[in-house]
């Protein structure tokens, strides 16, 4: 519950700035003075939300970042179905990141597709000791053999490969010799390199960038006879379907969807898209630099947008559509009005639940400020927002098109910081991850997963919109939250009498 | 019989360590010590004179053969060679791939916990030229080697080196009680050797315990495989050995904690001594035919 919802935009600017100051008086003189730059209150009108990113997070806090083989393995080449990703290193990195993304995708997993199944060089004291080139080509010979209707292979380096040196580009370039010049990716991953997950997106982009689209002869024939309407989605990885209900609205309003990134994604859409017309890109973090690169090298437009909830929903469709003629415009507003009773249907129906509710992020990628529309949606507010490994063009976003004046904006986040800004701020909702999840329910705050959607989604598009709002109202107003007080401390007890 | 004494002979590659080592320890062996040799440089040639074989079976090798270093028994590692001289050798990759660093800790592991150091009086490591990464400061750490002997010479390059590993044994000299037994120096018969071991020795902090004479009966030995004492035992080389082994004895496991210079020092002093010439600023940098021209 909101601890005082009428609190003027001038009363909560005062009280967040107090928060921030409390809580970085728990921290030693340095440490404070660093996490000082990353917590901030917005202030409208400013070009971003002041506050560092990007930057080292501090020994000794509990950081909910990741590393860069999470930003590779996990979120951009992980989804690529027909591929298969090795973790090359100890066991521990691919078991621990085994399909943990629900990244859905339509195939045969085990024969033509592999998202979900797990694939290890399982370093051993020898390997690290003696190198273990000579382990990773015969894995490759092993998964041909195996998997004789894979499409391509990458290396996904964990840290020791970086340590010990391994010549993983020799020996991918090496077995793509010997198997007709079979796509085989290495990607120089290694967790320990840059700050967060992020610089791991980068290196996965680059990779593709030299590793299949430099491969391809610059004057093949495409192999599929291109339309005037031909784009790609871009940084979707389909969590919980999220793409597919992306995808439909594209193609209801006349476009042709030839390559879904990463999401539910092929080789051979990866290799179409520098043939698309148009890049649309939703998770600008984790996907922007191919973006870019194909805009520089191929001359191909991207455009940001949202769709989460139907305000940003349909301002993005129509975005998309001014890059198109009129019949594209034209069959964006139909795809407009056709969902609008639907909509009007699940506002209808949750608004009056959720209206005027308070919710708190902290996310990664695009969500921190991609879903506060959604929520704005069913008349919920956002009051706190942080990126897990966002840069400061991020901020930019952020502060441009999404949050409010006098929202409290937390860069890599703490443990701490984040479990004190909750107990104070109270809001109705947090959503954030698996990790905090348990210790925001047990503080008796309603709770979302939202990287993984609580196991639920898609939230993209139409169709997902309906589905966010109802767990959102699942999770505010599900009557456990009314039975979290034990009976003994409110009940009065009764005043014993005196035996006479 | 006193514990355990655990020594290292560190220097420069190519210095002689290993010849220097073989030899002395082939002394300790004489007077009736117990010797375990830890070979831990992945060329594997620490205990040929010893075991007069080419190149013993490495831990690694085995190991990798096996499947795991856990599949090892230490019958199989160890070797017995001059003088009941037990013998093992680390191993490690090919030059060029994997990491030989976590292979000497993977091996020293090995031994320790296989009781390789059991009814021992001595045991030796003897490590690769410079301690280039964690991996082979390993035997320098806590519970290892408690003496270090740096073998050096005249050379700059040699000087160079010992200064470098005294800075590695400065830095685990607090937390491991790692100390400079002293330097040996192998005659190179370079210009003034003596006095030049003697003055790094001083700035160091250190002594010079034995200045080792270059003798061609060495090399004879070496050409079969064996150490100087079992070769020519009545030889002055020998002699020499045994010299040196009664010194390294009378140490009793002291040494000192050094006190590593800068190049700068370093450089000053082979001035000092008339080996380097000062070298005018201004001609940093310049070819000869610039330098010409200027004159």
């Amino acid at each position: 519950m909101s601890v005082s919802p009428t609190l003027s935009v001038a009363e909560i600017k005062d009280r967040n700035k107090a928060l921030i100051e409390e809580v970085l008086k728990v921290y030693p003189e340095k440490t404070a003075k660093r996490r000082a730059k990353h917590l901030n209150v917005h202030q409208e009108g400013k070009p971003d939300c002041g506050v560092k990113s990007n930057i080292k997070s501090i020994p000794g806090v509990m950081t909910i970042r990741g590393c860069a083989y999470a930003g590779s393995k996990g979120v951009v080449w992980g989804p690529i179905k027909d591929m298969i990703h090795i973790s090359h290193g100890p066991v521990g990195c691919g078991q621990y990141s085994w399909a943990a993304r629900r990244n859905y995708y339509i195939g045969t997993t085990g024969i033509d597709t592999f998202v979900t199944m797990q694939f290890t060089s399982d370093f051993q004291e020898k390997d690290i000791v003696f190198g273990g080139d000579k382990k990773l080509a015969k894995i490759m010979d092993e998964i041909q053999e195996l998997f004789p209707l894979n499409n391509g292979i990458t290396v996904q380096s964990e840290c020791p490969i970086g340590l010990i040196g391994d010549d993983i580009e020799a020996v991918s370039k090496a077995k793509s010799k010997e198997y007709d010049g079979k796509t085989i990716v290495p990607v120089r991953c290694e967790g320990f390199r840059g700050v967060s997950q992020s610089l791991g997106h980068h290196i996965a982009n680059d990779a593709i960038r030299d590793w299949v689209f430099d491969k391809i002869a610059p004057d093949a024939a495409p192999r599929f006879e291109p339309t005037p309407y031909d784009v790609a989605i871009i940084g979707d990885y389909n969590i919980g379907g999220d793409a597919w209900s992306s995808r439909i609205l594209l193609e209801e309003m006349g476009l042709r969807v030839i390559a879904q990134w990463s999401g539910d994604g092929s080789l051979a859409e990866l290799e179409a898209t520098p043939k698309a017309k148009l890049n649309v890109l939703h998770c600008y973090r984790s996907m922007n630099y191919i973006s870019r690169h194909m805009e520089e090298k191929y001359g191909i437009p991207w455009c940001e947008y949202n769709f989460f909830g139907p305000s940003k929903i349909a301002e993005s469709l129509r975005k998309i559509a001014s890059y198109f003629d009129d019949k594209i415009k034209e069959g964006a507003e139909q795809v407009i009005a056709k969902y609008q009773p639907l909509m009007d249907a699940v506002i209808a129906k949750y608004r009056p639940r959720l209206e005027g509710k308070t919710v708190m992020l902290f996310v990664g990628g695009l969500r921190p400020r991609h879903v506060i529309g959604a929520y704005e949606d069913l008349g919920m507010e956002v009051v706190g927002t942080g990126y897990e490994f966002g840069h400061n063009d991020d901020y930019q976003r952020t502060a441009q098109h999404y949050v409010k004046d006098g929202t409290l904006i937390y860069d890599d986040v703490t443990g701490y910081e984040f479990e004190k800004f909750v107990e104070k701020i109270q809001p109705d909702l947090v959503g954030s991850g698996i990790k905090e999840k348990y210790v925001f329910q047990k503080m008796g705050v309603p709770f979302r997963q939202m990287h993984s959607w609580d196991y639920s989604g898609p939230y993209h598009g139409y169709d997902g919109f309906a589905i966010f709002a109802r767990d959102m109202d699942m999770a505010i107003n599900s009557p456990v939250w009314k039975m979290t007080k034990a009976p003994w401390k409110t009940e009065e007890l009764p005043l014993l009498q005196a035996a006479e | 019989m006193s514990s355990l004494r655990q020594i290292a002979f560190y220097g420069k590659g190519g210095i002689g360590k290993s010849t220097t080592s073989q030899n002395t320890l082939a002394a300790l062996a004489e007077m009736g010590h117990r010797i375990l040799i830890v070979g831990c440089d992945p060329k594997a040639d620490s205990t040929r004179l010893i075991l007069h074989a080419k190149a013993q079976d490495t831990i690694l090798s085995l190991a990798a053969n096996a499947g795991s270093v856990e599949d090892l028994e230490i019958e199989e590692v160890m070797k017995v060679g001059y003088r009941d001289i037990r013998c093992v050798e680390s191993g490690g990759p090919e030059p060029g791939v994997g990491c030989a660093g976590r292979g000497v800790i993977t091996s020293i592991n090995f031994l320790e916990e296989n009781g390789a150091y059991e009814d021992i009086d001595y045991v030796s490591y003897d490590v690769l030229g410079d301690v280039v990464c964690g991996g082979f400061a390993m035997p320098i750490r806590e519970n290892k080697a408690q003496e270090i002997y740096i073998v050096m010479s005249g050379e700059m390059m040699a000087m160079y080196a010992a200064n470098n590993i005294s800075k590695g044994i400065l830095k685990y000299a607090n937390s491991g009680g790692v100390r400079l037994g002293g330097l040996v120096c192998n005659e190179r018969q370079t210009d003034k050797e003596l006095e030049l071991a003697e003055a790094l020795a001083k700035k160091l902090g250190t002594t010079l315990i034995y200045f080792v004479p270059r003798d061609n009966i060495v090399q004879h030995a070496e050409l079969r495989r064996m150490t100087v004492l079992e070769y020519a035992p009545e030889s002055q080389q020998a002699t020499h050995y045994r010299n040196l082994a009664v010194k390294i004895h009378a140490n009793q496991g002291n040494g000192i904690i050094p006190t590593p210079i800068t190049m700068d020092e370093l450089e000053d002093m082979l001035m000092e001594h008339g080996i380097m010439k000062a070298v005018d600023e201004s001609q940093i940098g310049k070819t000869a035919a610039e330098l010409q021209a200027i004159a």
